[in-house]
C-alpha cells in the first residue's frame, strides 16, 4: 500500500517545520526533570560540587587549623555548642564543617576518577569478551575470574602495596577491583543484544566490527552499567575510606571522609556528631548518586519517554 | 533454464553445525541445509516453503552472507562467494538486503527511524547528511510512512509500521536481492495483506528479485513465481507456482497444500494427515528423511536416498511418484 509520491519536497519541509521535534539535550532535560526524586538528587549533587570547589571561599575554617581549646565541642543546636563551628569540632578542635567540604572534593575525585578507570576499560573488555567468545573471551573471562576470587579489599591492598600507599595509587587501586563487575556485566548485556536481529540487520548495512560494538549495542547495553556506575561511585568512596583507615589512602592530614569517620570511631559513645556528619554525608551522597543514576537510565531509555 | 538476468543462483548449498553433545561426547553434526540449488531471475519470486526446521532460515543466513556455507555454490549477481576476496565481498553486501520475521526484534531500539534507515547510505554512499536525508524522507513516503515519523523511535510504531520500515532500510541500498524470512507471520491478518502488496509494489518498481521464506501458502500463492518446498534441509520439490500448486505431486508438497485452510467447500482438498514429527537433526533417517512420516514409504525409501530429478516440468526427490496414484 505504498502512497503515490505526488508531495512535493515543499511540502516534505513544511511537514517537518510543522512537526519539529525538542532537540535531544532538551528532550532529555524533559523526561529527567519529570522525576522528582532524580531532580532532588541533582540539585543536592549539585550543591555538593560546589561545595566542593568553592570549599576554599565558602568554608569558615581551615580543614587542618587545630583549635585546643575547642576539642570535641557539639554542633550548633546542640547544648554546649556554638556558633563558631556550625557542625562541631573533632578529637583534634577541627571544624568539621570545613573538613566536609575540603573532603568532597577528596571523595569526588575519588570517585569519579576510579569509575571512569573502571568503567572504560571494563566496557571495552566486555564487549570484546561478548564479540570473540572463543579465545579472547575466555581469556578475558578467566582473568576477571580470578580476580574476583580474591576478596576485593586485599586485592586493593595487595595493589596499593605494590604501587605504595596514596591517594593515586588507591584510586587506581579501587578501579582494578571494580572492574570485573563491568567486564561481567557489559559482556553478559551484550551478549544478549548480539542475538538480536538488529545486530544481524546493521551487519547486513555494511556496519564493521566496531561500529557493531560502540554504535550498535553499546547503547543498547547502558542500562545496567550506568546504575553500576552510580553504585560503583559511592562503593568507591567507602573503599577508599577503607584504605585511608588501613594507612593506605589518603593520608591523615588530608580531609577525606572516609578517613575522618574512620579516625571518630574511638569517639562514638562521647561525641556522636564527630562519626555521624561524614557518616550522613556519605549516606546522602550515595542515595544522591543512586537517584541520580535512576533518572538518567531513566531519562536515556527512549522505551520510558512519554513522546507522543 | 539459463537465462542471461540470473541474479542469484546457488548449486548444491550446504550447511552443517557442529553441535556439542556434552563434555566427553564429542561433537555431532547437524546438516541444517543439504545440497539445495536454485536459480533466481531479477524482479522474481523464490518462495520457500516448509515447516518449522526444515532449513528455511539457515538458508536465508547463507544468502546474506551471515554464515559461509559448508560446501556448495553460491552466485550473487554474477560473482562467484567461494572465490571472491574481501573486497569483493563487502561491495557484494549491499547487495543482498534482509526483512526479518519479528519486527519487534529487528529495529534497534535505541536509534530514530531517520538514523536507522540512513545507516546503510551512511556506510556504503558518498552522500552527505542532508542528501541522505532527503532519500530517506523518499523511501518513508514509499513504504507509506509519514514524514513525522522520521524522528520517532521504534517503540512508539505498531508492528505493521515496524515491519514498513525494516522493509525501507532493506530497501535503502536497492539491493539486487531481498530475503524476507517470514515477514508477515508475525503480524495481524489485514496487515498481512498490506505488507505483501508494499513487497510487490516494491518489487515492480525496483525490480528487486525476492527470496520469501514462509510457512503460509496463502502468502506464497500470492507472491510467489516458483516455489520451493524443503523437508529437514533438502529440497523436495521446486518448480513454478502455478505448476506445484495445481498438481503437487511429491507426497510432503501434498500433505502441506492440504492443509492450507479454506473457506469454500468446493476449494478444500482432502486432508492429509501426517503422524509424527520432524526427526531429529541429530539422527536423522536413513533413505529418504521424509520416509519416517511418508504414507508409500517401503523398503527403498528406509534405504536409498531419492535424488532431485526433473518430472512433470519441475525438479522433484521422491522414488515412488510414478507409481503412486496422484
Amino acid at each position: 500500500m505504498s502512497t503515490p509520491s505526488n508531495l512535493t519536497a515543499a511540502d516534505q519541509a513544511a511537514n517537518a517545520a510543522a512537526l519539529s521535534y525538542p532537540s535531544p539535550l532538551k528532550e532529555f532535560w524533559q523526561s529527567f526533570s519529570a522525576n522528582r526524586g532524580a531532580l532532588i538528587a541533582l540539585i543536592f549533587f549539585a550543591a555538593l560540587v560546589l561545595a566542593a570547589i568553592l570549599a576554599g571561599v565558602l568554608a569558615p575554617h581551615s580543614p587542618t587549623e587545630q583549635y585546643r581549646e575547642h576539642l570535641l565541642t557539639p554542633p550548633a543546636w546542640v547544648q554546649g555548642g556554638s556558633l563558631q563551628f556550625l557542625l562541631g569540632t573533632d578529637e583534634l578542635g577541627r571544624d568539621i564543617l570545613s573538613r566536609l567540604m575540603h573532603g568532597a572534593r577528596l571523595s569526588l575525585m575519588i570517585g569519579v576518577v576510579s569509575v571512569v578507570l573502571s568503567m572504560l576499560p571494563g566496557i571495552v573488555l566486555g564487549l570484546l569478551a561478548a564479540f570473540y567468545p572463543t579465545w579472547l573471551g575466555n581469556g578475558i573471562m578467566r582473568a576477571m575470574d580470578i580476580m574476583l576470587a580474591l576478596p576485593s579489599l586485599l586485592l586493593a591492598v595487595a595493589v596499593v602495596a605494590v604501587l605504595g600507599p596514596g591517594l593515586v595509587n588507591t584510586m587506581l587501586a579501587i578501579a582494578i577491583v571494580s572492574l570485573p563487575s563491568y567486564v561481567r556485566l557489559a559482556r553478559a548485556s551484550a551478549m544478549t543484544e548480539l542475538n538480536k536481529d538488529y545486530v544481524v540487520a546493521s551487519q547486513l548495512a555494511g556496519a564493521g566490527k566496531l561500529r557493531l560494538m560502540f554504535n550498535t549495542v553499546l547503547p543498547n547495553c547502558m542500562a545496567p552499567l550506568i546504575v553500576q556506575g552510580t553504585l560503583g561511585f559511592s562503593s568507591a568512596i567507602l573503599d577508599a575510606a577503607a584504605l585511608g583507615f588501613l594507612g593506605l589512602g589518603a593520608q591523615p592530614p588530608l580531609p577525606e571522609w572516609g578517613t575522618m569517620l574512620a579516625s571518630a570511631r574511638d569517639y562514638i559513645d562521647s561525641a556522636w556528631w564527630v562519626v555521624t556528619m561524614p557518616g550522613l554525608t556519605i549516606l546522602f551522597t550515595v542515595i544522591a548518586l543512586n537517584l541520580l543514576g535512576d533518572g538518567l537510565r531513566d531519562a536515556l531509555d527512549p522505551k520510558l519517554k512519554k513522546l507522543a | 533454464m539459463s537465462e542471461p538476468n540470473i541474479i542469484l543462483e546457488a548449486k548444491g548449498l550446504s550447511r552443517h553445525y557442529q553441535v556439542s553433545r556434552g563434555f566427553f561426547q564429542g561433537h555431532a553434526t547437524v546438516k541444517a541445509l543439504n545440497n539445495v540449488s536454485f536459480q533466481l531471475q531479477a524482479g522474481k519470486t523464490l518462495a520457500v516453503v516448509g515447516e518449522s526446521g526444515c532449513g528455511k532460515s539457515t538458508l536465508a543466513r547463507q544468502l546474506t552472507l551471515i554464515e559461509e556455507p559448508t560446501a556448495g555454490e553460491l552466485n550473487i549477481a554474477g560473482v562467484a562467494i567461494a572465490k571472491a576476496d574481501a573486497a569483493a565481498l563487502k561491495a557484494l553486501r549491499p547487495k543482498v538486503q534482509m526483512v526479518f520475521q519479528n519486527p519487534f526484534a529487528s529495529l534497534n531500539p535505541r536509534k530514530q527511524v531517520g538514523a536507522m534507515l540512513a545507516e546503510p547510505l551512511q556506510l556504503n554512499t558518498t552522500l552527505s547528511a542532508s542528501e541522505r536525508e532527503q532519500r530517506v524522507r523518499e523511501m518513508l513516503q514509499i513504504v507509506g510512512l509519514r514524514p513525522e515519523h522520521y524522528h520517532r523511535y521504534p517503540h512508539m510504531f505498531s508492528g505493521g509500521q515496524r515491519q514498513r520500515i525494516a522493509i525501507a532500510r532493506a530497501m535503502m541500498l536497492k539491493p539486487a536481492v531481498l530475503v524476507a524470512d517470514e515477514p508477515t507471520s508475525a503480524l495481524d491478518v489485514s496487515i498481512q495483506a498490506q505488507i505483501l502488496n508494499l513487497f510487490m509494489d516494491l518489487q515492480d518498481e525496483l525490480g528487486t528479485a525476492y527470496v520469501f521464506v514462509s510457512h503460509n501458502l496463502a502468502v506464497v500463492e500470492h507472491i510467489a513465481d516458483d516455489v520451493m518446498v524443503m523437508y529437514f534441509g533438502s529440497t523436495v520439490e521446486y518448480g513454478a507456482k502455478e505448476t506445484i500448486f495445481q498438481q503437487p505431486l511429491h507426497p510432503y508438497t501434498k500433505a502441506l497444500m492440504s492443509a492450507t485452510p479454506a473457506i469454500r467447500q468446493e476449494d478444500r482438498r482432502a486432508k492429509i494427515k501426517l503422524t509424527g514429527e520432524l526427526p531429529s537433526p541429530l539422527n536423522p533417517p536413513t533413505g529418504c528423511a521424509f520416509n519416517t512420516r511418508c504414507p508409500h514409504a517401503n523398503e527403498r525409501c528406509r534405504s536409498e536416498v531419492p535424488v532431485l530429478r526433473p518430472l512433470a516440468n519441475r525438479m522433484i526427490a521422491c522414488h515412488h511418484i510414478e507409481t503412486i496414484p496422484q
